[in-house]
């Protein structure tokens, strides 16, 4: 549905994307994960029409965006929920696009009250809206014109923790019905949580895609030892691929290799674990450590922080709320 | 809240759908007009302007001059002032509140986006021609019943000039506008660069003559009258071309290929 080939976009002598290409098949959900300033926004804007890319295609349905005669009933687009005039209310957002797609004008009472904004907040201007409400607004809008494709930019920014239950259940909703939908987030857990299918991208370049399953199997294993180092140095002489985490050491290896390395130095562990359902977690971080502040293994410092804060940015706020 | 929103699976996505007519983004630019509290000020004051001027008229102006066609000309200047403004934030609030990004992902045939906001601009300004013509009638009557002249009679010419006046001014406003995406220098830039004109016109001479042809201030000044003739009727035409053809065409292309973000 969405077909995305070799798009790239320079900017002077910073390419900001560089030769993604990946397709978003109706009736799934795809999650396109990096940190911020990846270049997740610039490809979506140019999926859009909205940035002409340097080379390459994107098209929608077959057609490129800029060639669907009425692309709000084709595709509904949340790039920026900021971006609305602050002068006007939320219901009258609402009505100019219905009025410029042709949508009858009760869908958008309708939409207004299936995302919660009904009654008073609608009458308000936006200038008034929280970061929240103006999410609900943008989806209320991508979904105006009651598309088959849904392309949103980092959704779920500002919402409370049930309105990102409420999102994701929508979301999934809208796939199982054979929608197609493309969320970027920079949240780990925000994307793991709906996806069916992922796309990493770090420094412009996809880094990692494929099925949400098949890259979370075969991830490695966490382990901790208080002499960290002398841990370091024992799986790196047994030849086993590691990199840091906050957590500990993260090892592309089961966990019997690792104690047994661990054992023959006599290094005391004080944890070993499979990484399981924070295997996309390792995965992001790694990738994008590596192409945002260059190989671990020859840069530990930077490799250290790097993650480190990317970790805490994405530590999920609404776990206990989603489990 | 549970979501129950299907979307539609099976229809053609892109080809199926037919385009926004022109008539359908016009009523929306309109709309987009008078939808705001800074647009709709900016109509009541052109409204207010108006009547504001008449009713000095009506006050001051001797009574053999209070006619129909005395009270319709001057309010056509300030109104003339606030037009362009109205163009140009028609076209510069898309940018600056960023709802180009709305507005281009409905109809990414930005042109049509632009033709309609400039159809929506022109109709503004034939109503404001309306608008002045209804408050000099109000003001003929006034005049009638308090002791002014009350003349109905004046030349039919004088609404057709009137008309290709406030069009080309608020055009002009809505070029700079598309030229520089940015409300404050577009309306500095539509305010001082006449008056950089004529200065420099007062100062050098060759500027002077040159300006006789260059400078809208005075090319437009006949369509005050009744009258105008065929070489000022060309004068206008190359003064327009300088300050609205050219920077309309610019600011389109500029639009076209801007980056929206």
């Amino acid at each position: 549905m969405i077909a995305v080939q070799q798009l790239t976009k320079r900017y002077g002598r910073h390419t900001a994307v560089d030769d993604v290409s990946f397709h978003c098949e109706p009736g799934t959900v795809t999650g396109f994960l990096g940190p911020n300033g990846a270049g997740k926004s610039t490809t979506m804007r140019m999926i859009c029409g909205l940035t002409p890319p340097t080379s390459g295609t994107a098209t929608i349905a077959g057609h490129p965006y800029r060639h669907l005669p009425n692309p709000g009933r084709t595709v509904g687009v949340l790039l920026d929920a900021s971006a609305q005039h602050a002068g006007r209310t939320g219901r009258e957002a609402l009505a100019l696009s219905a009025a410029t797609m042709g949508v009858d004008r009760r869908a958008v009472g309708e939409l207004l009250d299936r995302v919660g904004l009904n009654g008073a907040a609608a009458r308000r201007r936006v200038r008034a809206y929280s970061l929240g409400m103006r999410q609900r607004l943008g989806l209320a809008h991508a979904l105006l014109g009651d598309p088959q494709v849904l392309v949103l930019d980092e959704p779920a920014n500002g919402l409370d923790p049930e309105g990102i239950f409420w999102m994701r259940g929508l979301l999934r909703d809208f796939a199982d019905r054979g929608g197609t939908v493309m969320l970027s987030s920079h949240l780990l857990r925000e994307v793991e949580a709906v996806a069916d299918r992922l796309v990493v991208i770090g420094g412009g370049r996809v880094v990692a895609q494929g099925s949400k399953e098949e890259l979370l199997a075969g991830s490695g294993t966490l382990v901790r030892a208080r002499d960290r180092a002398a841990l370091r140095g024992a799986l790196e002489r047994a030849g086993l691929p590691v990199d840091d985490s906050t957590d500990g050491l993260l090892v592309n290896a089961d966990s019997e290799a690792v104690g047994l390395a661990a054992a023959a130095a006599g290094v005391a562990l004080t944890e070993l674990r499979p990484t399981g359902t924070g295997g996309l977690e390792q995965l992001f971080l790694t990738l994008t450590a590596e192409t945002a502040t260059g190989p671990a293994s020859t840069r530990p410092t930077e490799a250290a922080t790097g993650p480190a804060s990317a970790r805490s940015a994405a530590v999920p706020p609404t776990e206990e709320i989603v489990r | 809240m549970t979501a129950t929103i299907a979307p539609a699976v099976g229809r053609d996505a892109a080809a199926g759908q037919p385009r926004p007519p022109m008539s359908r983004l016009t009523v929306v630019e309109l709309r987009k007009l008078v939808d705001t509290r800074a647009g709709r000020w900016l109509l009541v004051a052109i409204g207010l302007v108006a009547a504001g001027i008449i009713a000095l008229q009506l006050a001051y102006a001797p009574d053999d001059e209070q006619t129909f066609a005395n009270f319709f000309v001057p309010s056509l200047f300030p109104v003339g002032v606030l037009l362009p403004v109205l163009g140009i934030l028609s076209i510069t609030t898309e940018w600056s509140q960023r709802t180009a990004l709305t507005t281009f992902a409905l109809v990414p045939r930005r042109e049509r986006v632009i033709i309609a906001k400039l159809l929506a601009v022109v109709l503004a300004a034939l109503a404001s021609v309306l608008v002045s013509l209804a408050v000099a009638a109000v003001a003929t009557l006034i005049a009638e019943a308090t002791g002014g002249a009350g003349t109905w009679r004046f030349d039919g010419m004088l609404i057709a000039h009137a008309v290709v006046l406030q069009v080309c001014t608020a055009l002009i406003g809505a070029g700079f506008g598309l030229l520089l995406l940015h409300t404050p220098l577009a309306i500095v830039a539509y305010l001082v660069l006449p008056i950089a004109w004529s200065i420099l016109g007062a100062l050098v001479q060759p500027l002077y003559r040159a300006g006789e042809w260059l400078d809208t201030n005075r090319t437009m000044e006949p369509l005050f009258t009744a009258e105008m003739t065929s070489g000022q009727w060309q004068r206008l035409a190359v003064s327009l071309l300088l300050w609205l053809v050219v920077p309309l065409a610019a600011g389109l292309v500029r639009t076209m290929r801007q980056e929206v973000t």
